[in-house]
């Protein structure tokens, strides 16, 4: 099992015949994703790699069912293309283009949540469920099938945390970037809740850094969790940040520092690593006590040790 | 992208809130002439884009003409919290009974716009409890419909229907109709003053969305970058300038971010944050390095983690620039991902550079080198 696809995931590719678009198509079938079609407008009757191109998303669903669409569409088309994506009946869509305008951002999110659809970004590379499919822009090779879950905000920490996992022999069930946005489809805790229903996760890992306050919003949830979390999270060092004015600082309160995140997170319980090396000894810590544990799945909440 | 207070009355002005009668000037002599036309008390404001201008001192009242071009000369020749003074706001001074505040900005918790109104405005909004503070998120397909304004005046303690809470209504609607119209990620009116029945904007923060100013060609840009953050910015670079000993270039803003932590960690400082983002190719990376070596760093690390980023094309740009500015700065790259074996060969044979796979072990080497 894994969250959010599999390799029955069906995927359509909106602007499939740009470079990147092109490129990623090219990618993600190689690395056994079923990519079924392709959208650009004005380019129906082309083929990439094989893959059918449309004009529109009606056109391609009215010839193939379609359960997740993948954008790598110009910023300033981002909007028009996802609404296409959720009205002709899509439900997950993953956002790679960055510099999306936000209040666009604002509008494709109101859809999304009125009609129940699953948005993945912007600003992402996508998610990989190794060994079964990838959806997006991630490097294939670094990913390797196990019982790790990860989220991050950041693309290449992301790249750095999960390759050190991978040449320690520690596997991934699925990675997720949620993007890195100040406002993207899924917060840390809609990825945690799906990772704590995953039967294939045994340990997650939350990649978070500083500004927002994502992490914090994540903190109440972890506590309900089972499973144990490991984070790390970049900008300890760097200045303070582009600040919004006095709203900013009212909505965050004090939040979004470091500190404040690092806290937030020790206090549910979450095992903080200090520099990005030192995740995947955490992480095999974790693992070797759960399958010491005779109990594990039983009363793991219990037997659980605190920190 | 912020706007100056005037730039942010203008608008106010366009979407009919009311601002104080004022001129911009950038000499004591205007300063002068626009206060005699004003007559009597005026504000002479600082247009810098620092917060806290009035505890800063960026803010005077002048009693009539020859005060104003005193303070004028005094204002126009200091920093507020360290930006230079080149322009002043001169207003007329508003006899306020009330000081209220309200802002839109975009929550990314919610993903929704939020209304933030409290009845407690003025400088200190920050220390504002709590519970007077209101918080209303906007159903972005409904909007700020006036029925909605209506009852944020209420719960403001105001009588909507009284002719103060009337003006007060349509501010709070028309100030929604430009967060909008301009794409805005904050419009802040600190303090929205009221004067008998009528409602000013005695100040206005705003700032757009960075990604939506392709759309916005009548919105005047304002850079608050040093000059090699505007180099890079037009490079399409992410740079920052910082005080420490260590150049700094990676792919990516959260493995930059790291880098930096990395090297804290190890007892040193970062000089600058650079992000050279995903697929950079020869001519990004040179251009990266060299912003970086003009700060004169004591050594400089380069980490790279390839995904569309090609490691060859990276070391390539290196030796490049190794050849161009000589070897008195020691440099550390680390290099994973796409195509690392041929670039290592390519810096460790061309230009005698030590190449790591792991970016603790060459944060730790440059940090040695600096030391």
């Amino acid at each position: 099992m894994s969250i959010l696809i599999d390799e029955q995931t069906s995927v359509l590719v909106q602007g499939i015949t740009g470079n990147q678009g092109r490129f990623h198509t090219q990618q993600m079938l190689a690395y056994g994703t079923n990519v079924v079609a392709g959208v650009t407008p004005g380019r129906c009757g082309m083929e990439v790699e094989g893959v059918p191109v449309f004009d529109t998303v009606r056109a391609a669903t009215e010839e193939y069912s379609i359960d997740a669409s993948v954008l790598f569409t110009p910023a300033a088309a981002v909007k028009d293309a996802a609404l296409e994506a959720m009205e002709a009946g899509i439900r997950t869509l993953v956002i790679i283009t960055e510099h999306v305008p936000v209040h666009d951002c604002l509008e494709i999110m109101a859809y999304a949540d009125r009609i129940g659809a699953t948005i993945i970004g912007p600003n992402t590379y996508g998610i990989v469920s190794p060994g079964r499919c990838k959806i997006g822009i991630a490097p294939s090779s670094i990913f390797f099938p196990g019982s790790v879950g990860v989220v991050a905000r950041s693309g290449t920490l992301s790249y750095e945390i999960v390759g050190n996992l991978t040449a320690s022999g520690v596997g991934q069930s699925t990675v997720v970037g949620i993007g890195g946005d100040r406002v993207v489809g899924q917060s840390f805790v809609d990825i945690l809740r799906l990772f704590e229903a995953d039967s294939a996760t045994s340990v997650v890992v939350l990649i978070g850094e500083i500004g927002g306050s994502a992490e914090e919003e994540a903190a109440p949830y972890i506590t309900q969790m089972t499973k144990p979390v490991v984070a790390y999270i970049a900008g300890q060092s760097a200045p303070p940040g582009k600040r919004m004015g006095h709203a900013g600082a009212i909505i965050e309160r004090g939040r979004g520092t470091y500190h404040h995140k690092r806290r937030a997170l020790e206090e549910a319980g979450v095992r903080v690593a200090e520099l990005p090396s030192q995740v995947t000894g955490i992480v095999q810590t974790e693992l070797s006590m759960l399958h010491a544990d005779p109990f594990y799945g039983l009363i793991w909440s219990f037997s659980r040790p605190q920190q | 992208m912020r706007l100056f207070e005037y730039m942010g009355k203008q608008l106010f002005i366009d979407f009919g809130i009311r601002v104080p009668r004022g001129m911009v000037c950038d000499t004591p002599k205007t300063a002068a002439q626009i206060a005699q036309r004003l007559g009597g008390p005026v504000m002479i404001k600082a247009q810098v884009l620092s917060g806290k201008r009035g505890k800063g001192g960026g803010i005077r009242l002048a009693d009539g003409p020859k005060e104003s071009k005193l303070a004028a000369e005094q204002l126009l020749q200091s920093t507020v919290q360290g930006f230079p003074v080149e322009l002043l706001l001169i207003e007329e001074k508003l006899a306020i009974e009330q000081e209220l505040y309200l802002s839109l900005i975009v929550d990314g918790v919610s993903k929704k716009p939020v209304l933030i109104a409290s009845a407690q405005g003025g400088m200190d909004i920050e220390n504002v409890p709590e519970e007077q503070i209101i918080r209303q998120p906007i159903d972005v397909e409904l909007g700020l419909p006036t029925f909605l304004a209506r009852d944020i005046v209420r719960r403001l303690k105001i009588v909507p229907s009284s002719p103060c809470g009337k003006a007060l209504t349509q501010v709070v609607t028309a100030l929604y109709r430009l967060f909008t119209a301009i794409d805005a990620e904050l419009v802040e009116i600190n303090p929205l003053a009221i004067c008998g029945d009528t409602v000013y904007a005695a100040d206005a923060k705003i700032t757009v969305d960075d990604a939506s100013l392709y759309r916005h060609a009548h919105i005047p840009t304002v850079s608050e970058l040093t000059l090699g953050e505007q180099e890079a910015s037009k490079l399409g670079l992410s740079y920052v300038d910082l005080d420490g000993e260590i150049g700094v270039m990676a792919n990516g803003a959260g493995i930059t971010m790291a880098t930096l932590d990395m090297i804290t960690y190890f007892g040193s400082k970062p000089a600058n944050f650079l992000d050279i983002g995903g697929g950079a190719n020869q001519e990004a990376t040179r251009k990266g390095l060299e912003l970086v070596l003009a700060k004169q760093p004591k050594a400089v690390l380069v980490n790279i983690f390839g995904g569309i980023t090609r490691c060859d094309e990276v070391a390539q740009a290196i030796v490049g620039i190794r050849r161009q500015y000589g070897k008195s700065i020691p440099m550390v790259v680390r290099l994973a991902g796409t195509n690392q074996d041929a670039g290592r060969a390519i810096l460790e044979k061309e230009a005698g550079i030590e190449v790591f796979d792991l970016m603790q072990t060459a944060a730790q080497r440059a940090v040695e080198l600096a030391g």
